[in-house]
């Protein structure tokens, strides 16, 4: 009886690798003769270094630059969407001041997924922690578990979006790293319009990456590292 | 006499049925610059909504994004010559089928019904 079963278990284990062999070739011409693109790969590890050295204090650039990409108002009341903003901080004992960009740290491990009851929240493969919108039924769970108070609620009903970055009320939203840019293989806004090239935006998994070598380099943080959420975005000088 | 009054009756009718076929709704559609680079109207009539809803999917959450079923795609042809928009009017692509089937769409209330081009030109500082 087991002699039946386990030669019957073998046949279904041979029969299932054949078809898989002679599918997939098919499959991968499909994809090809079509023309789709790869999407999202998680050999890929967007992240950005900002050199807070290099941020000059009063300088607004790359939250006007991000306002006009994705069409937020610029306003900075309560119910205003801010995916970045500058601060200034200011070490009380040695009087040492600095001013720096903060936006959505696209977190390894970002705790605004963990919370999402409708997976809205989510990171795509190549790290890029986003809000689909289509899922997001506003319940603002995931502003609440960001440490770096990275999100924003629409709370008016928007027009004229640009076409590229919908958005819409009673959704989350935060900074997506410029993914409709990184898509078509663009920089995001912010670190194009730096005049002082304090944000260096690239892949932190390619080892010959502008990024990856000055990672090397110089000494960098992650904002709230104790919490190990191993930030995408690092601050060099801080 | 009979054969009389129901040609009369006969008569009557037919500029009624000519009245009646005047106050069926009139479908106006403004289809922009059309063409077909999907599939032909009649399948798209009855299919575009699962190609958006699974294409969406694919896009948001996988990166994938493909020319020709993207939304953008549909209103760079569909949007209307006059006004570069698939909703703004009662004719208007989207808009047209859309309340003469009465079904809600959702779609806009993110995501812009304008040509990129058009929105570009105004957005240009």
């Amino acid at each position: 009886m087991s002699d039946i079963d386990l030669t019957r278990r073998n046949f279904l284990k041979t029969s299932a690798g054949a078809a898989a062999v002679a599918i997939a070739p098919g499959m991968m011409l499909f994809q090809v003769a079509h023309g789709e693109s790869e999407g999202a790969s998680s050999k890929v590890r967007w992240g950005m270094l900002i050199d807070t050295t290099q941020c000059k204090e009063g300088c607004n650039d790359c939250v006007t630059a991000c306002n006009k990409e994705n069409g937020l108002s610029g306003e900075t009341k309560t119910t205003d969407s801010q995916w970045i903003r500058k601060i200034e901080i200011k070490d009380v004992s040695s009087g040492r001041e600095l001013s720096l960009p903060m936006m959505c740290q696209h977190c390894e491990h970002p705790p605004c997924v963990d919370v999402c009851p409708t997976n809205a929240s989510m990171k795509r493969a190549d790290g890029i922690v986003l809000v689909d919108k289509h899922r997001c039924i506003g319940c603002r769970y995931c502003m609440m578990a960001c440490p770096y108070k990275a999100r924003s609620f629409v709370h008016e009903p928007l027009s004229d979006q640009n076409p590229d970055v919908p958005r819409g009320k009673g959704t989350v939203e935060s900074c997506t790293l410029c993914v409709h840019r990184i898509d078509q293989g663009l920089k995001p806004a912010c670190s194009e319009a730096c005049a002082n090239k304090a944000i260096l935006f690239g892949d932190l998994n390619d080892a010959n990456s502008e990024i990856a070598q000055k990672l090397r380099t110089v000494a960098s943080t992650q904002v709230r590292a104790e919490l190990g959420l191993n930030t995408g975005v690092r601050y060099q000088g801080l | 006499m009979k054969k009389l009054f129901f040609s009369v009756l006969l008569c009557l009718c037919i500029p009624m049925a000519w009245a009646a076929d005047a106050t069926a709704p009139k479908h106006k559609l403004d289809i922009g610059r059309g063409g077909e680079c999907v599939k032909d109207p009649q399948w798209m009539r009855k299919n575009h909504m699962h190609l958006l809803k699974h294409e969406r999917d694919d896009a948001v959450r996988k990166g994938l994004r493909t020319e020709k079923h993207s939304l953008k795609n549909c209103i760079e042809c569909h949007a209307s010559t006059k006004d570069d928009s698939v909703i703004a009017r009662e004719d208007s692509f989207c808009v047209s089928c859309h309340s003469y089937e009465a079904v809600k769409i959702d779609c806009f209330e993110c995501h812009s019904g304008t040509r990129k081009s058009a929105w570009l030109q105004r957005n240009a500082k």
